[in-house]
């Protein structure tokens, strides 16, 4: 079976402004495949080139192995749903959702089969007949994607279409977002800045960085094996420290640091003398002890959230350094002010390579 | 004080009074809410609107056409008789309109008739003319055109309204002529054997009254297309549709109150252009505005004028209302 989306080569420029570049990227069918990065970072360019808004400079898209060169967003077999979802005002829920078949010529009768089984499927079954504007965010975002699924796409688009909603919604929707990709089966492209939204819904990752997409991956590996300090210090929270390489072997190696040596694992094997960053999870870190690679530093602020506790403390450099506490310390909670003596394993350190501009 | 003064007085701050109690009625109901209208402007300013908004409703609008109406329906009598007793209401000048003068022998005045229809008529030809030329250009304004390239156009459309009506038309005339430019041009290249009659044939009346109130459906259209989300013909698009069905069933629902105001805006001018009609209007055809013109003029004959203005008063408001309803707009909307 032909790959649901290829990217080829794929560079997008406005004037001298590179948004997209060189995208190399299968994607495969019923994937549920998430582009992360932060604002102008050229992941909504890419799933405009996807969907035919914007011609790629250079390159190739190929939708289910057919090159898409010169075939119009009316013509492609994806569907978009827009971040500010674009619904029609002065059309009803079932003539929204109807669009797409009725463009089609697809009979009365059928279309509106088809509506009623849609509204039926998105829970809105009695609200067929109402304007957009009656609706809720939630149902306005079930109405959306109802009106894309109702072409029957090969690939569903979704433009960042959770940001409107408040929170609370935003969680229910990804769970549900996730149902529906499930059901219908289809490949879904989702974009989002939102790591946690990513994280959750996806079953891989491309996370973009300045028009570069730097890893590819499920959730747990852009998450814990990040092989660009970009993608370490997005997804989710992390420590990074500076220094300079003292010894390196069987792939882990110490780092020489303003707070003393530490120790963590060296995947992309950088050799000894090397300027490097070492980055070390929030939860990684523990108090006390006698950890191989140690530090110590000044509490400065103390947040008990129940079951973690997250703490700011400041090393010698005047760096800030977080730290997530399990429920397991619960019994010694450190006090603002109090000096404390951090440590870590080698394998919660990772090394990786200094990028040249910082 | 003279009965007259008081009444020029009194009744501007009567219908000032008339809307000040409105407002408190609708707001009695609920209709709206926040604070009061003189909360809001505070006293003195809220007096100068309601008072200025009074005067120049009654003074502008109301009292002249009341005038009109009263004029329309009395006899058409030397000055020494007026408010003698000859001066009686009267029908006279509706029944001249239909049959004609009492003299004559045809049963319908069908000169002033078909004037009239042909007016009607082709104004609303003209309107859907303008329509038509100007959609796409509005829409090209309004969601397509980089900024620069939009300033350009907005200066070209505007400019050429410095120059006055009058000169206009006059402009398409000579343009038009039997010895005018685009006449010796087509001979010139062999095209033609002899001149065109545009001006006999009345291109030229629908060329400058189409182009006269060009700007009258521009800007309603505009302003409404650029309100539109561009991201809902995108989705329109990406949902298959081919770019008519996207004009007919999203750009246009949602720019209707701009069509609907431009259209009742380019109707009612046209139907009461004086200028084109007299300018280039061609010796066989009989505009409706001119004749009311020539009833107020020639004929001397203010009853018989008020009456046939009002005619068309009410033709063209008829008319506007119908297709308001046609459209499913209340006035309201086009204002928007």
């Amino acid at each position: 079976m032909a790959a649901a989306v290829e990217l080829e080569g794929v560079n997008v420029t406005f004037g001298d402004f590179v948004a997209v570049r060189d995208a190399n990227l299968t994607i495969e069918p019923g994937e549920f495949f998430s582009f992360l990065g932060p604002s102008g970072c050229g992941k909504t360019t890419l799933l405009r080139t996807i969907s035919a808004f914007i011609e790629p400079t250079r390159g190739t898209v190929r939708i289910g192995g057919r090159d898409m060169k010169g075939i119009g967003p009316n013509k492609r077999p994806t569907a978009l749903i827009f971040q500010n979802l674009a619904l029609f005002p002065m059309m009803t829920v079932a003539e929204n959702i109807g669009y797409g078949l009725r463009v089609r010529g697809v009979p009365r009768h059928e279309r509106d089969e088809k509506v009623k089984n849609l509204l039926i499927q998105i829970a809105l079954p009695e609200h067929g007949h109402k304007l957009v504007s009656e609706l809720s965010g939630g149902q306005r975002q079930r109405v959306a994607i109802a009106r894309a699924l109702a072409v029957e796409p090969s690939v569903l688009l979704l433009d960042e279409p959770l940001s409107a909603l408040d929170l609370k919604l935003r969680q229910h929707m990804r769970a549900e977002l996730r149902a529906i990709q499930k059901r219908v089966g289809i490949t879904f492209i989702y974009i989002t800045h939102d790591q946690g939204e990513a994280l959750t819904m996806s079953d891989r990752i491309a996370v973009m960085n300045a028009g570069v997409i730097e890893q590819v991956g499920n959730g747990r590996s852009v998450y814990a094996e990040p092989r660009t300090p970009f993608v370490a210090s997005f997804v989710g929270e992390n420590n990074a420290i500076r220094g300079r390489i003292t010894q390196a072997a069987n792939g882990t190696a110490t780092l020489d640091t303003p707070i003393g040596p530490l120790t963590g694992r060296n995947p992309v094997g950088l050799p000894a003398g090397d300027e490097a960053l070492i980055f070390v999870r929030p939860e990684a870190l523990k108090l006390g002890g006698d950890p191989p690679s140690g530090f110590e530093g000044e509490a400065l602020d103390v947040t008990y959230e129940g079951s973690i506790t997250h703490v700011t403390m400041r090393v010698r450099t005047g760096q800030k350094i977080t730290l997530s506490l399990g429920g397991g310390a619960a019994g010694i909670l450190p006090q603002p002010g109090d000096m404390l003596k951090v440590g870590f394993e080698p394998q919660d350190g990772l090394l990786l390579a200094r990028p040249e501009r910082s | 004080m003279s009965g007259g003064l008081t009444l020029v007085v009194a009744l501007p701050l009567l219908a000032a009074l008339i809307l000040i109690l409105l407002s408190r009625l609708e707001r009695r109901k609920g209709a709206i809410a926040g604070p009061g209208f003189f909360q809001r402007n505070g006293v003195a300013v809220g007096l100068y609107l309601a008072v200025a908004v009074g005067f120049w409703a009654f003074f502008i609008i109301v009292l002249p056409q009341l005038a009109m109406v009263d004029l329309s329906f009395r006899p058409k009598l030397p000055p020494s008789q007026m408010g003698g007793p000859k001066d009686i209401f009267t029908l006279e000048n509706y029944r001249y309109f239909l049959f004609g003068s009492t003299t004559s022998t045809a049963n319908w005045n069908w000169l002033h008739i078909k004037a009239f229809f042909l007016s009607i008529g082709v104004s609303i030809l003209i309107t859907l003319l303008n329509l038509a030329i100007c959609y796409p250009l509005a829409f090209h304004m309004a969601q397509s055109a980089p900024v620069a390239r939009l300033r350009v156009l907005l200066l070209l459309l505007i400019i050429p309204y410095w120059v006055n009506e009058i000169l206009r038309a006059f402009a398409f005339r000579v343009l038009l002529s039997s010895g005018g430019v685009v006449n010796k041009l087509l001979m010139g290249g062999g095209l033609l054997d002899a001149p065109i009659d545009f001006l006999g044939n009345d291109v030229g009346l629908y060329m400058g009254l189409s182009y006269a109130y060009l700007l009258m459906m521009i800007f309603p259209l505009y302003n409404a297309i650029e309100s539109l989300d561009r991201n809902q013909i995108e989705a329109a698009r990406d949902l298959g549709a081919p770019w008519w069905h996207i004009h007919a069933f999203v750009v246009m629902p949602h720019a209707k109150p701009g069509i609907a105001s431009g259209c009742t805006l380019v109707f009612m001018l046209s139907a009461g252009a004086l200028a084109a009609p007299l300018v280039l209007g061609g010796p066989r055809t009989l505009w409706f505005t001119p004749i009311v013109y020539d009833r107020f003029y020639q004929a001397f004959n203010w009853p018989q004028g008020a009456a046939y203005a009002l005619i068309l008063l009410f033709a063209c408001i008829v008319f506007v209302l119908a297709v308001l309803r046609m459209f499913r707009l209340s006035l309201g909307e086009i204002a928007r």
